[in-house]
């Protein structure tokens, strides 16, 4: 590839010119994310509170190992560290965070707020060599495919959570915490079936979609989400740590959750 | 009449500085008409590029007030104007004169990409047949005018100067347009992973942002090829189901 002729002047870290508050973006993101991860984390760790009613956390959900009378395996596995605090929640969480971490929209969000590469569009970043994505770590972001397909079966299950909200006793009903649930799955799913990976496995991957008409169609709709996966991000990372302090909080007694009918 | 003060860099590769000019404005003003009046009544010296000023010819491209845009498509009723608006060139290019950079890098690059290979013809005539819905995927691409500022604010380019290992938004965004053509049959993954630098975009969207034809680069061109690249390079349950496919 030809070299460019004249040597181009280095930015330094902050220059810009630009007048708007740039900052406010990628600020903005730094503390909501630390903010999850802290509170995820705190939750994940606590390992009680997690059920209330019908009501599972999403934190928690599926319940693989835990409370043996709800559990879909048992209780602590005997292989589980005996160093490590038992959780249910550990042997879920790394699966969406995963998905998260490496989901296409988020990576562009947190390089920019955590690592200032760059700052923001058109602001001098600090000086250091830069590899992007093609090699150790970050070229592991291409394994973003495979945490998508088990956020598929994620998807399933919380939708069977959230139908199963609306059960109380044996009895349909509705609670605030159903809805909260419903919500949580609608926005969790807005989000999931609108990534990126998917659009490109249902249809992207072709040049010629026109004789597929199912798959044509299912490309249309992830590319509708897609468009705003932004949105859809934020919305469900927000609501599914609402959802689960929701439950932790009725479970705790410190909220009640108000019967609708 | 009202006035606006524009603080436009002044100078070569070398060395330059701002030099401030005050201009009587009216309404629908654009940054490339104060330009065109400072040229014509302060400073006849003054380097600009411009053609069509309707922001179809990509020429103007510039940085007014730290945004890379196009003067010709950038009102002063967009702008504050209790300060001086500043218009710098583009910072990713090397630097000809005042407002104009050496952009021709970008052609250089676009050279190298693999051209345009149709499978056989599908009529007897020598012509093909494609479904519109198909072909719409590409036209967005098509409506690129070749302005550079996305080049211009990728910070691959701009900060880091890679650009003997990456080749930039508008080069994917050329690259996407033949690779998911549908008569096309040229397979250039190899090419994107390995000497044209895909790997480096890290997907801060900067490009979509600034383009002032509203291509979603990032979302349309960008992520699809770098999925491609994955099924090619990357994905090992892909390539075992090729096998036996």
């Amino acid at each position: 590839m030809p070299d460019i002729d004249v040597p181009l002047v280095g930015g330094r870290f902050g220059r810009t010119s630009r007048r708007d508050l740039w900052w406010v973006q990628p600020l903005v993101v730094l503390l909501v994310l630390s903010g999850f991860v802290i509170y995820a984390t705190w939750a994940a760790f606590q390992g009680n509170h997690y059920r209330f009613g019908p009501y599972l956390s999403p934190f928690y959900s599926p319940e693989l190992w835990g409370n043996p009378l709800t559990a879909w395996i048992g209780g602590r596995p005997g292989w589980y560290p005996s160093w490590l605090i038992f959780s249910p929640a550990l042997f879920i969480l790394p699966f969406p965070a995963g998905f998260r971490l490496t989901c296409y929209y988020y990576r562009g969000a947190y390089y920019k707020a955590f690592w200032a590469d760059p700052p923001s569009c058109a602001v001098g970043e600090p000086p250091r060599s830069y590899r992007g994505e093609r090699s150790f770590p970050l070229i592991l972001q291409n394994v973003h495919r495979y945490f998508l397909y088990i956020a598929l079966l994620f998807i399933a299950d919380l939708a069977y959570d959230a139908w199963n909200g609306f059960w109380f006793d044996g009895h349909f009903g509705m609670g605030v915490g159903s809805v909260v649930l419903l919500v949580n799955v609608i926005l969790l799913g807005g989000y999931t079936l609108g990534c990126h990976a998917l659009r490109h496995r249902v249809g992207g991957v072709l040049d010629r979609l026109a004789g597929a008409r199912l798959r044509k169609r299912t490309y249309d709709c992830v590319s509708c989400l897609t468009g705003q996966h932004m949105t859809w991000a934020w919305c469900s990372l927000l609501w599914v740590a609402f959802t689960d302090l929701y439950v932790r909080l009725c479970s705790m007694g410190v909220w009640h959750d108000w019967r609708i009918f | 009449m009202a006035t606006a003060k524009f603080r436009i860099w002044r100078g070569d590769a070398r060395s330059g500085k701002f030099q401030d000019y005050t201009v009587e404005i009216s309404a629908g003003m654009v940054v490339l008409d104060a330009v065109h009046e400072i040229q014509a009544t302060q400073a006849q010296d003054l380097g600009v590029r411009w053609n069509c000023k309707a922001g179809k010819c990509g020429s103007c491209s510039a940085e007014i007030n730290g945004h890379p845009r196009l003067m010709c498509m950038t009102r002063l009723s967009q702008l504050p104007l209790e300060q001086p608006v500043t218009i710098e060139p583009m910072r990713a290019f090397p630097l000809v004169k005042d407002l104009v950079t050496d952009v021709s890098w970008n052609f250089r690059v676009k050279e190298k990409i693999r051209p345009f290979r149709p499978r056989p013809a599908d009529a007897a005539d020598g012509t093909w047949r494609m479904d519109q819905s198909d072909v719409d995927r590409v036209q967005e691409f098509r409506k690129c005018i070749e302005c550079f500022l996305c080049q211009d604010v990728c910070h691959v380019l701009r900060e880091h100067h890679l650009h003997e290992q990456f080749i930039g938004p508008r080069i994917l965004v050329h690259s996407a347009a033949l690779e998911m053509h549908p008569l096309d049959t040229e397979n250039r993954l190899g090419d994107l992973k390995r000497t044209q630098g895909i790997g480096y975009c890290n997907i801060t969207k900067c490009c979509t942002k600034v383009c002032p034809e509203e291509i979603k680069i990032t979302d349309n061109a960008i992520i699809p090829l770098k999925e491609r690249v994955v099924d090619e390079f990357y994905d090992p349950l892909t390539r075992l189901f090729r096998v036996f496919r």
